[in-house]
């Protein structure tokens, strides 16, 4: 894992893949992975748990040594006490010969696990993990920065590439279906909750991605955080073949007029009001994500809270980053991480980043069917929401096959309705599973 | 001959210009760099031949539809 987190930090700093959150991550990685740190620490107390008092025989574990789930660490004259999670002694607060009332604590235990268990965080990420991220709070945040970050003139323009955007989450649904069926060939295939949290990388959003997963599936919040970065950094790759399979080289080149309708101020202002309110009427378990990304939007585009709004788009989001990314990271424990099941959940988030791209595309083509004013199919990769990696794929790629095109604002428009799309579909699952 | 005039494409500021009246270029060559949405946007030449004009300057702020050059060709 020390190797992983330095590969991480590598791939920052060397390739500059989205250095801004592989860095911290992996450094996050390599804290964790060091012995008795001590950074992702949680603790559980013990009580008696027999509904009667009863008397301790003797004590089973060392305060020093560790222990795996269902060890004994206590025998008790009406029987043992097993760890409800691996981890070690912290202290015992009773001796042998001691009576114990009913609900009385016995011992204190120390784990990493991620436990549905009542923990208390003891360590300085376990503290960030537990009442930034479990507590839902770090990801709605980040994504209201988002918001004041992002234009939605392109796509108020030119409203029929919301379509793209809703088109690319195919990827999310498809990914969620093939982690189930994992089901049929595996002995452990993931539930309905992990297949979830698997099927959002999709949407290509990590505060999305890291907000459904902590409240699914928060045992793998690592994996999945990692995929969807990683893979979001990794657009330029994994797109232009599935573009180039999908599309002619005719279709490549059709020319798109660069400049779209000049968007009022007024139609700025009120796209977020008027879209948050439809959205979380229908998707009430968007809320917390879609009321933050269009406050966030607000921000920007009212004219009247300039301070607000640069707050956000800087000193906001840099520390909120820093929490997140460090706490991310330190999911990432080698008996967290190192499992068959992580690897599925990398494969898996490359699936559904290319099955995002190729129903972008797809939808770009049928809609080409049905319309005088015809699309270049490749901005419908850019549904898939790596703001703006994937209009800037799309631009380049459109240079390429036909010189004159310029397709980064056509190409923003689905981009930017993939992040609300994305963030719906989180909502989706939310509102199903949770 | 027949003319191609390139505008801008979008709002932006100019990098680079790497082009100077008389100079030939072919397609797809990169007559000047356009900063917009923190990218740097190449605009490429969409036909060979020579440029005859340069409405641009490094550091210029421009907006859609101004000259970038034209070629004869």
């Amino acid at each position: 894992m020390l190797l992983i987190g330095g590969v991480l930090i590598y791939l920052g700093i060397a390739k500059k893949m989205e250095p801004l959150l592989l860095v911290p991550i992996g450094f996050g990685i390599m804290l964790i992975n060091l012995p008795l740190g001590g950074l992702m620490d949680y603790e559980l107390q013990i009580p008696n748990t027999t509904g009667m008092p009863a008397k301790v025989i003797s004590i089973e574990v060392d305060e020093t040594s560790k222990f795996r789930e269902n060890d004994v660490i206590l025998r008790l004259d009406s029987g043992e006490v097993l760890a409800p999670v691996g981890g070690r002694i912290k202290e015992f607060t009773v001796s042998p010969g001691q009576e114990v009332e009913p609900g009385e604590v016995m011992a204190v235990l120390i784990t990493t696990a991620q436990t549905p268990l009542p923990t208390k965080p003891a360590g300085l990420l376990s503290r960030i993990f537990q009442y930034g991220i479990m507590w839902q709070i770090i990801p709605p945040l980040i994504f209201l920065c988002l918001g004041a970050l992002t234009d939605f003139g392109p796509m108020i323009a030119n409203p029929r590439t919301l379509l793209l955007g809703a088109a690319a989450q195919f990827g999310v649904y498809f990914a969620f279906f093939a982690a189930l069926a994992t089901n049929f060939f595996m002995p452990e295939g993931f539930t309905i909750a992990e297949a979830a949290s698997i099927g959002i990388i999709g949407g290509a959003e990590g505060p999305t991605t890291i907000y459904v997963t902590s409240l699914l599936a928060p045992h793998i919040i690592g994996a999945t955080a990692v995929a969807c970065y990683s893979y979001m950094a990794l657009v330029p790759i994994i797109q232009p073949p599935i573009i180039n399979l999908l599309t002619t080289k005719k279709e490549r080149a059709i020319y798109m007029k660069p400049q779209l309708r000049e968007v009022a101020t007024r139609e700025k202002i009120l796209f977020p009001v008027i879209s948050a309110v439809i959205i979380i009427l229908f998707v009430p378990m968007s809320a917390p994500l879609i009321g933050c990304f269009m406050v966030g939007n607000l921000f920007m585009t009212c004219g009247v809270t300039d301070r607000l709004s640069k707050t956000s788009q800087t000193a906001l989001i840099d520390i909120l980053t820093i929490f997140l990314t460090l706490a991310i990271g330190a999911t990432m424990s080698a008996d967290n991480f190192l499992q068959p099941k992580t690897l599925m959940v990398l494969v898996l988030g490359v699936v559904a980043f290319a099955t995002a791209t190729a129903a972008g595309v797809l939808m770009a083509k049928l809609m080409n069917l049905f319309s005088k004013e015809k699309i270049n199919p490749m901005i419908g990769a850019a549904g898939v929401s790596a703001v703006p990696m994937a209009a800037r794929v799309v631009q380049v790629m459109g240079q390429k096959e036909n010189p004159r095109n310029f397709l980064l604002m056509h190409a923003m428009g689905p981009n930017v309705a993939g992040a609300i799309g994305a963030a719906i579909a989180g909502g989706v699952f939310l509102g199903m599973i949770g | 001959m027949a003319q191609e005039t390139i505008e801008v494409p979008i709002t932006g500021k100019i990098l680079k210009v790497n082009v100077n009246v008389g100079d030939e270029v072919k397609e797809g060559d990169v007559l000047c760099l356009l900063e917009s949405m923190k990218m740097e946007n190449p605009i490429l030449a969409p036909v060979n031949g020579t440029i005859t004009q340069v409405g641009i300057t490094v550091e210029q702020t421009v907006q859609p539809g101004a000259i970038v050059a034209i070629i004869e060709y």
